[in-house]
């Protein structure tokens, strides 16, 4: 199934912005960092809209996914991987390529090919996201 | 005056949400209702430049590959030109430009992209090339697509790949033709539609670019028929076409550019408005 599941891992650096973070900031780079994939993939903003509502919505995600005090709670997402983490991760890439695949498709009767797409996609960038956390975590001492 | 200076105060962040889910919204409606987006396309210099460093590197791993290509391709052309009677064409001299019915000219696929919908390729050729919106593309192997946006250096091609994109299509051996457009499912293989039940056809014939096209000569190669159904709506054949192309794997290409097309689109024009 070559090009049917891709993973887009550039989406970790709007989870992994700081928390307490401004975020009119966030909102305004997610767009531009969409906006640029958009130009390299010859896409028309269907990145850019999937950024910016993903950076949006970002604080609902947090309070789903470690409850309603977490921006007293020092939440790093590089730290540990736990369920509460899973959940948010998992929740925010899946939200986010859902609005991909169907801006992509833009046909309601294509309906089932997008979920079918989202849900390859969405297990693939995680498994890609996880990597990527593995790896650029700093090392204890 | 200052309640609603107020309001934008305090409703900032949502404003600045809305103001950039409505640019990129504007960006997307843009694409689909018009030609495409000016600015937001792989032909302009900032990203093809990035998308041709790239290539330079990734070049070297696949030289062996492309020079058993190239070496194939030479000795098909040689035993062409010596079975050939004119030898006149072999001299440099001759000046075969204002003659000649279709220029060829040679490109660099700099960045290829098969995993999505509707698929774009770049090349490193570009306006300074004398490369135009509308001209085949082909390579060693059959089509690949058809020239989208230029800019000085750089151009994009709408790939075979891609939903929106029809071409003229026929069966080398029955004539008959169909367009040939792709289901954005599998990229080894394209659907040829609108061919009536008439035909003759079965799997294993060759699909070859058709008369009717002012983009592509006649019989450049497509691919061969892998599959038959017949549209329950339509009455048509729809077919499964094996590609002979490996799009995943594009390296130099051809552009075709045909003297004749303004001329002959011209005509047909006038043709038409009396």
């Amino acid at each position: 199934m070559q090009g049917y599941a891709n993973p887009y891992p550039y989406i970790l650096f709007i989870l992994l912005f700081p928390v307490n973070g401004n975020k009119n900031i966030l909102l305004i780079t997610s767009f531009l960092l969409g906006l640029i994939i958009d130009m390299f993939s010859n896409s028309n903003g269907i990145h850019a809209m999937a950024c910016t509502v993903l950076a949006f919505i970002r604080p609902n995600l947090f309070r789903f996914a470690f409850g309603i005090s977490y921006e007293y709670q020092t939440v790093k997402i590089a730290d540990k991987i736990t369920s509460e983490r899973v959940s948010y991760i998992l929740l925010a890439i899946f939200i986010h390529h859902f609005i991909l695949f169907s801006f992509e498709y833009f046909r309601i009767t294509l309906f089932f090919t997008i979920i079918a797409r989202t849900l390859f996609s969405t297990l693939l960038s995680f498994i890609v996201c996880l990597l990527i956390i593995y790896l650029i975590k700093p090392s204890k001492r | 005056m200052q309640q609603i200076l107020y309001f934008f105060i305090k409703n900032s962040y949502r404003l600045l949400f809305l103001l950039l889910l409505g640019i990129s919204f504007a960006l997307i409606i843009q694409s689909h209702s018009f030609h495409r987006s000016e600015y937001i396309n792989s032909a302009n210099n900032l990203t093809g430049g990035v998308y041709e460093n790239i290539n330079s590197i990734n070049e070297y791993l696949s030289l062996k590959e492309k020079n058993e290509v190239l070496a194939e391709e030479n000795t098909r052309l040689k035993e062409l030109l010596f079975n050939k009677k004119d030898t006149l064409l072999n001299l440099k001299k001759l000046k075969l430009k204002d003659s000649l019915y279709y220029t060829v000219t040679k490109a660099k696929v700099i960045k290829n992209s098969f995993n999505v919908k509707e698929n774009f390729l770049t090349i490193n050729a570009g306006e300074k090339d004398s490369i135009k919106n509308s001209m085949g593309v082909i390579n060693e192997k059959g089509i690949v697509g058809i020239i989208e946006k230029t800019s000085k250096n750089y151009a994009t091609i709408i790939s075979i790949l891609n939903t929106e994109l029809k071409i003229n299509a026929k069966i080398k051996s029955s004539n008959h033709f169909g367009s040939l457009n792709w289901d954005g499912k599998n990229v080894g293989y394209i659907q040829l539609i609108d061919v009536p039940r008439l035909a003759n056809i079965k799997k294993g014939d060759s699909i070859v670019t058709g008369a009717n096209s002012d983009i592509f000569p006649e019989n450049i190669p497509i691919g061969k028929i892998d599959q038959l159904f017949i549209n329950k709506q339509t009455n048509y054949y729809t077919i499964n076409i094996r590609l002979f192309n490996d799009m995943t794997a594009l390296g130099y290409v051809y552009i075709i550019s045909n003297s004749h097309k303004e001329e002959k689109q011209k005509l047909e024009k006038e043709t038409l408005a009396k």
